[in-house]
């Protein structure tokens, strides 16, 4: 790095103007993934924190492949054939519902959860989630704010009056903060809206004996593990394809900026190249050079960029779905620097080729 | 000690190839200089190049500081060349980010690691740089030196690893008559001082009088000539 960090202090301007793109492409990818991060948060917390094994839908309908939390509709047949499965340890017929929550003049969306009151059903209620008596709805605190209620005030679901029992910490289902209610409840308000129903999904356990695929076959039912069923969540499904294509273009905009500025670069640098190998520089070690620049141009780059991603984003999280995380900041910035040097060591093949006997004679 | 024997180096040129050094013998000992001398094209800089390591001949033998060049792989001949030689470049070919101090002191740094601690080569470099008359100039990059200036750190450089063979590619011919006398004044006295071999390579005749021993090169064969006739010419 002798020759390395010289030549990043001679031409710092051009170093300090791609450390800055590089800093630029860091902010873009921080607050796409961040959002990304916030945005499935606000699609699929509910589901993955009921801690289920196994979510069970109805099998699609005819022409679909794929299940659907929205066109799923478990019966009680259904339900009963899982619970006496081999290897299922809990089943629980959950209702999911998007409504529209009203108190007075006051109206809030909200993800309508029925949850089977049984000791079956208290299984796969989120910690710190109370099980909602009959009547009452457990109500997520930001749709209380918007409602202007309290703990004892009444809300509106379809016409159906729910008294609020408890207050509890946002989850989020299809972009909609969820209220609790009993399974009963949400099959009356369902049938109140005139959407009957007995059940959306069942959420299962099972021990290591289970087969879940011969009891689908059995039950004709389709069950998906918790990740792939977020899948089935329409609103996330059509977000995050998009937004992690964003993601990867970025980061492949960023590994073609690094590699063809550091090729530009060490072609200019063509001649002091073959007076070093002339002169006895090892190859590996004008690699390493080569190399070395490039990583401090990255983790200055991308070091600058993190912290305004930080910094913004900390103000940004009250007003958009964001996520600032080691997982939403750590894991881009190691990617772009990894990439970035993906991107760089294109820019090695002048340095391999450089012929010293070029520096003889050479008129610079 | 610059040793060639029947030396001969040709170059693909179309369907068949040009001979560029043509059974050329020659010897340098410790403390001499040699010049070569001969017109553009003849063959010169070729001997050069197979001199500092840089190019292998088709036949005959070259040895260097007692190390037989040919047949050494590229990184072996790299080794020689960082270890062995000194090349004083035709222009000064100095690095525009370095420092002329830094310029001798990346000779410590050729093979990845430091082979002298910092701060000797260091002082090593500044009193090299100080022997070619650029005490004070050290912290100066190349823009900010004269022609002359940066062929004494060229110079300079070439002598930072102590090399036992000093190879010189036409010196003066970016210098006016009064600097180029001074830079060969240079390389004379380092000579002598420090006892390396020298092979120098010029088309300046006025200088070849001092030299040890003077070769004439045309179409790559190599005769002697008497310094004091080479001169006259």
């Amino acid at each position: 790095m002798f020759v390395a960090w010289r030549e990043i202090r001679f031409a710092r301007g051009r170093f300090v103007l791609i450390a800055s793109v590089v800093a630029l492409i860091t902010i873009l990818v921080g607050f796409l993934t961040g959002l990304t991060a916030g945005l499935a948060g606000q699609n699929v917390s509910a589901v993955l924190g009921l801690g289920a094994d196994r979510i069970v839908f109805s099998a699609p309908a005819h022409g679909e492949k794929d299940p659907s939390f929205g066109d799923s509709s478990i019966t009680a047949a259904e339900a009963d054939a899982w619970t006496d499965a081999a290897g299922v340890t809990n089943a629980a017929p959950l209702g999911i519902s998007q409504t529209r929550l009203s108190a007075g003049e006051k109206r809030a969306p909200a993800a309508l959860f029925g949850i089977d009151p049984s000791a079956a059903g208290s299984h796969f209620l989120p910690a710190g989630t109370p099980m909602p008596r009959p009547g009452t709805v457990v109500l997520g605190e930001g749709t209380a704010q918007t409602l202007g209620v309290h703990v004892g005030d009444t809300v509106s679901a379809f016409g159906e009056d729910l008294r609020v029992s408890t207050l509890i910490p946002d989850t989020w289902y299809a972009h909609s903060s969820v209220a609790w209610v009993t399974l009963p409840n949400w099959q009356s308000i369902m049938s109140t809206g005139g959407q009957p129903a007995w059940a959306s999904v069942l959420a299962v356990s099972l021990d290591a004996s289970a087969q879940p695929d011969s009891i689908d076959s059995a039950t004709h039912t389709v069950s998906r593990a918790p990740i792939p069923a977020l899948l089935s969540i329409e609103s996330f499904r059509s977000e995050i394809g998009s937004l992690l294509l964003i993601v990867a273009m970025l980061f492949g905009i960023s590994a073609l900026v690094i590699g063809a500025f550091f090729t530009v670069w060490t072609i200019q640098r063509g001649p002091d190249i073959a007076v070093l190998k002339a002169l006895g520089a090892r190859t590996g070690r004008l690699v390493r050079d080569t190399l070395g620049q490039a990583l401090v141009v990255l983790v200055a780059g991308v070091g600058v960029g993190m912290l305004v991603t930080v910094g913004l984003g900390s103000l940004a999280g009250g007003a958009v779905p964001f996520v600032l995380s080691p997982l939403t900041i750590g894991l881009p910035a190691l990617g772009l620097i990894l990439l970035g040097l993906i991107g760089g060591a294109f820019a090695l093949r002048p340095v391999l080729r450089s012929d010293p006997l070029a520096a003889l004679g050479a008129a610079r | 000690m610059i040793e060639l024997r029947n030396v001969t180096l040709t170059f693909p040129d179309g369907d068949h190839r040009v001979t560029a050094v043509d059974h050329a013998s020659l010897s340098v000992p410790p403390g001499t200089i040699t010049a070569v001398t001969g017109a553009s094209g003849s063959g010169k800089s070729s001997l050069l190049a197979v001199a500092s390591a840089l190019i292998t001949p088709d036949s005959g033998e070259v040895r260097v500081a007692g190390v037989d060049l040919v047949g050494l792989s590229r990184a072996e001949a790299t080794a020689v060349r960082r270890e062995h030689i000194g090349i004083v470049f035709q222009q000064a070919n100095l690095l525009p980010a370095l420092s002329a101090l830094d310029q001798l002191a990346v000779m410590n740094e050729l093979d990845g690691h430091s082979r002298a601690a910092r701060a000797a080569t260091r002082e090593r470099a500044r009193d090299l740089l100080a022997r070619v008359g650029l005490a004070g100039h050290e912290d100066k990059r190349p823009h900010q030196l004269s022609g002359g200036q940066r062929q004494r750190v060229n110079i300079a450089r070439a002598l930072m690893n102590e090399p036992g063979v000093l190879i010189v590619d036409e010196p003066t011919s970016a210098l006016d008559h009064a600097r180029g006398m001074e830079i060969i004044t240079l390389i004379l006295e380092l000579t002598r001082d420090r006892g390396t071999s020298t092979l120098l390579v010029t088309h300046d005749h006025s200088h070849l009088d001092r030299m040890d021993q003077v070769l004439v090169m045309s179409d790559g064969v190599l005769t002697t000539l008497d310094p004091a006739a080479a001169t006259a010419a």
